[in-house]
């Protein structure tokens, strides 16, 4: 994923259930990729000075654009190795598991797209 | 005594910076969307059929803090419940911030609509509430006619 939010893939990854102009020769199966990631000791150190003040903790949102990009590659990854050309339907899910530790989770459709007749 | 000075300290600055910080974002949140009211982004899950686009998924994403200030004045109503006032603007600040995120995203690929936007809110750690928020949601690009 880059900095700016998008993706850049060969993979088709999208959180609708279609796709225009193509129609759904097989589904395959239900790949997920997941990361569990934990706070940096100076980044929190520097997060707890800055939430004091309040405001956006500019380190957090790194990191956990980091994670998700991490999670993406392995969905998509998954989603290679069953020999699939897209994923619909992309749902993220996060869960803060202890204090400083979050799981990043996504999960999708792995189906194989052809042109629609 | 100390520690009572250090407190009134946290709290004056928590009060001071946090009015700041949440006047100045908002500025920039109300400047932002009037630039972003071209793009819309909606809850919709089925885009218009027969014409072709691209399809991409994009995300904004953002963790923003409230300050010590409004966690105290917060922890103080939890003891009689009651609307919490003081983390109000702090969910509405993270959602929106995000949602612009989204449509920034969105539109450096060249996108004219958004379609299927989810949020999601988790609460990060302990000590002053903080949270982030995620917007994602599939943009619809307009392929060019050839």
């Amino acid at each position: 994923m880059n900095v700016d939010g998008t993706l850049e893939t060969e993979m088709i990854v999208t959180n609708l259930e279609y796709y225009p102009g193509m129609e759904i020769a097989q589904h395959l199966s239900l790949v997920q990729g997941s990361s569990v990631r934990a706070k940096h000791a100076g980044r929190d150190f520097m997060a707890s000075l800055k939430s004091i003040f309040g405001g956006e903790l500019v380190g957090y949102t790194e990191l956990l654009h980091e994670s998700r990009e991490e999670a993406l590659q392995r969905l998509i990854l998954q989603a290679q190795s069953v020999g699939a050309n897209a994923v619909l339907n992309v749902r993220f899910s996060t869960s803060s598991i202890a204090n400083g530790a979050a799981e990043i989770f996504i999960y999708g459709t792995a189906v194989i797209l052809r042109p629609a007749a | 005594m100390t520690q009572l000075a250090i407190f009134a300290v946290l709290l004056l600055l928590g009060y001071g910076f946090g009015q700041l910080a949440e006047r100045r974002h908002y500025r920039s949140i109300k400047k932002r969307e009037q630039e972003m009211t071209a793009l819309p982004a909606i809850a919709s899950r089925h885009p218009p059929s027969g014409e072709y686009y691209q399809q991409r998924l994009v995300i904004g994403s953002v963790v923003v803090a409230s300050d010590y200030f409004k966690s105290f004045v917060a922890n103080l109503v939890n003891v009689f419940g009651g609307r919490i006032k003081s983390y109000e603007p702090l969910l509405d600040r993270g959602r929106r911030e995000a949602m612009l995120r989204l449509k920034q995203a969105a539109k450096s690929q060249g996108a004219n609509i958004v379609f299927n936007v989810k949020y999601e809110t988790s609460r990060i750690g302990g000590g002053i509430t903080t949270i982030e928020v995620l917007a994602y949601g599939t943009a619809l690009i307009p392929l060019e006619s050839e």
